[in-house]
C-alpha cells in the first residue's frame, strides 16, 4: 500500500503544472499507468481523493488509462503480450523477454477550469 | 515521502547534519483521513480570508493570475514521469561524474547480504592501484562509513532517517562534501531494500544487485524490479555452500528469468574467491570513463 504517496506525487506536479500554466482549478488529472506496475487503481483513486482536498485540484475526476503489459522476445524477435513482468513469452515459452511496456507511472494531462469567483477559494489554498 | 513504499523523506542526515529536503517542504499537508470536520472550518477560513482582498490582489498572485482571453477550461499535457524530479538531480548527477571521469555504482540488496564487507574487502584488495571513495546509505548510526574508514579510503554516511532509500538528490549533496578525485571509483552503498532503492535512479553507472546465498534463490522472483533494474549480480557468501541447501543453479535461473542481460559473479567476500572477475570488472568500467589515459595497463 504506497498509493498514499504516490498520489502525493501527481499532486505535487499537478500543483507545478498549474502554477506555471498561470492558475486555475484543477478539474481532471489523466493518469497512465502500466498493468504490471505495483499499482492498484482503487486505492490510488481513494488517496488521490484524500490527497486534494483543499488544494487546486480538489474534487478532480482521476482517469487512469491502463497501459498493457509487453514485452520484446528476443528469440521470436517481436514483441509480446506479459502478464507478469517475469513472465516467459507467450508465443515460444522463452525467459529471454524484456518487459517493454507495463511499468509506466505517469501523470498525462490535466484540465484546468477558469476560475469562477466561488472558486477562487480552492486555489488560494 | 517515498513514492514507493510510502516512508518518510524527513530527518535526512549527511554525516549527523540535517540537509533541507526541498521535496519535503514542497509536499503538501495531506488532510488525514476522517478529519473532515476540521478540513471544512479551514476551508472557511481561508475563503473569507481571499474574499476580503479580491481587488487589492486580483491577478496578481501566480496562483489567480487571469491570462487574457482565457474563458474555458484547456486541457494541459505533462507526460511527466510520477518519479521525474528524481530523475532530474540524477541526470546532474550522472554528468558531474562523467567531467570528472568518476565511474560510480549504486550498490543494492536485503540487508545482510554483506555489502559493507565487500566493499572492504574490494577497497583493501585495490590497494593503491585505484583511488576508490564510499557513499553509505542507512537509516541511523554512522557504523559503516567507521568501517569503510578503517581501510584508509575516505567514506560519508548518509543517514536517510525515516527514508527507506538513498535518492539523487542526497546522492548530489553527498558528492559535494565528500569530492572523489577525479578519474577513480565511487562506491554507492544504498539502504538495504530490495524495493524502493530500485525505483531511484541516483545518476550511478550501473546498479549491482548483491544476493547471498543464505537468502532463497527465488529472491529475483519475488523482487523482480531490483533484479531488473540491475546490471551485474553478485552471488555473495559462496564460501558457506558446503553447509547450505542453497542451489545455485536456480538462484541463476531465477535471475536470468527476470533479467536476461543480467551479469553474473560468484563471489566471497570472506575468503576473496571470485574476486579476481568482480575487480576486473571494476578496473574495466573506470578505465571506460577515465579522462586520463592511465600510465600503465591495470
Amino acid at each position: 500500500m504506497h498509493e498514499m504517496s504516490l498520489a502525493e506525487g501527481v499532486l505535487q506536479i499537478v500543483e507545478d503544472t498549474a502554477r506555471r500554466e498561470g492558475g486555475g482549478r484543477v478539474s481532471v488529472v489523466v493518469l497512465e499507468i502500466g498493468q504490471l506496475a505495483a499499482v492498484v487503481p482503487e486505492a490510488l483513486s481513494f488517496c488521490f481523493d484524500a490527497v486534494t482536498r483543499g488544494s487546486i485540484a480538489e474534487g478532480a475526476r482521476l482517469e487512469m488509462i491502463a497501459l498493457p503489459g509487453e514485452g520484446y522476445c528476443m528469440r521470436c524477435e517481436r514483441t509480446v503480450p506479459l502478464q507478469s513482468p517475469v513472465d516467459a513469452c507467450p508465443r515460444c515459452g522463452s525467459g529471454q523477454v524484456q518487459l517493454t511496456q507495463g511499468n509506466e507511472m505517469r501523470v498525462k494531462e490535466m484540465q484546468i477550469e477558469p476560475e469562477a469567483p466561488d472558486e477562487r477559494r480552492v486555489a488560494a489554498r | 515521502m517515498c513514492n514507493v513504499c510510502g516512508c518518510g523523506t524527513g530527518e535526512v542526515r549527511i554525516e549527523g547534519l540535517s540537509i533541507a529536503n526541498e521535496r519535503a517542504q514542497m509536499l503538501p499537508v495531506v488532510p488525514g483521513l476522517g478529519q473532515g470536520h476540521a478540513h471544512d472550518h479551514d476551508h472557511d477560513h481561508a475563503h473569507d480570508h481571499v474574499h476580503a482582498h479580491d481587488h487589492l490582489h486580483f491577478g496578481q498572485g501566480p496562483a489567480h493570475a487571469h491570462a487574457p482571453g482565457l474563458s474555458q477550461a484547456r486541457m494541459v499535457q505533462i507526460e511527466q514521469d510520477i518519479l521525474s524530479k528524481n530523475d532530474g538531480y540524477a541526470d546532474a548527477n550522472r554528468r558531474r561524474l562523467a567531467q570528472r571521469g568518476i565511474f560510480a555504482i549504486n550498490l543494492v540488496s536485503s540487508p545482510g547480504s554483506g555489502k559493507t564487507t565487500l566493499l572492504v574487502r574490494t577497497i583493501e584488495a585495490l590497494g593503491t592501484s585505484l583511488s576508490a571513495t564510499v557513499i553509505e546509505g542507512d537509516q541511523q548510526t554512522a557504523n559503516d562509513a567507521e568501517r569503510i574508514r578503517a581501510t584508509g579510503a575516505r567514506a560519508l554516511q548518509i543517514n536517510t532517517g525515516k527514508g527507506c532509500h538513498l535518492d539523487a538528490q542526497m546522492v548530489g549533496d553527498a558528492i559535494e562534501r565528500l569530492a572523489p578525485p577525479d578519474d577513480s571509483l565511487l562506491l554507492i552503498e544504498n539502504v538495504g531494500n530490495l524495493v524502493c532503492p530500485a525505483s531511484f535512479d541516483l545518476g550511478e553507472a550501473h546498479k549491482v544487485a548483491i544476493l547471498s546465498v543464505t537468502e532463497g534463490e527465488d529472491k529475483p522472483l519475488k523482487y523482480p524490479d531490483m533484479f531488473q533494474a540491475a546490471d551485474l549480480m553478485l552471488l555473495n557468501k559462496i564460501d558457506l555452500l558446503p553447509y547450505l541447501s542453497f542451489d545455485v543453479e536456480r538462484a541463476l535461473a531465477a535471475a536470468r528469468q527476470v533479467n536476461p542481460r543480467l551479469q553474473v559473479l560468484q563471489v566471497s567476500a570472506t575468503t576473496g574467491e571470485g574476486f579476481d572477475e568482480w575487480l576486473a570488472w571494476l578496473r574495466a568500467g573506470c578505465a571506460a570513463v577515465r579522462r586520463v589515459p592511465a600510465a600503465e595497463p591495470a
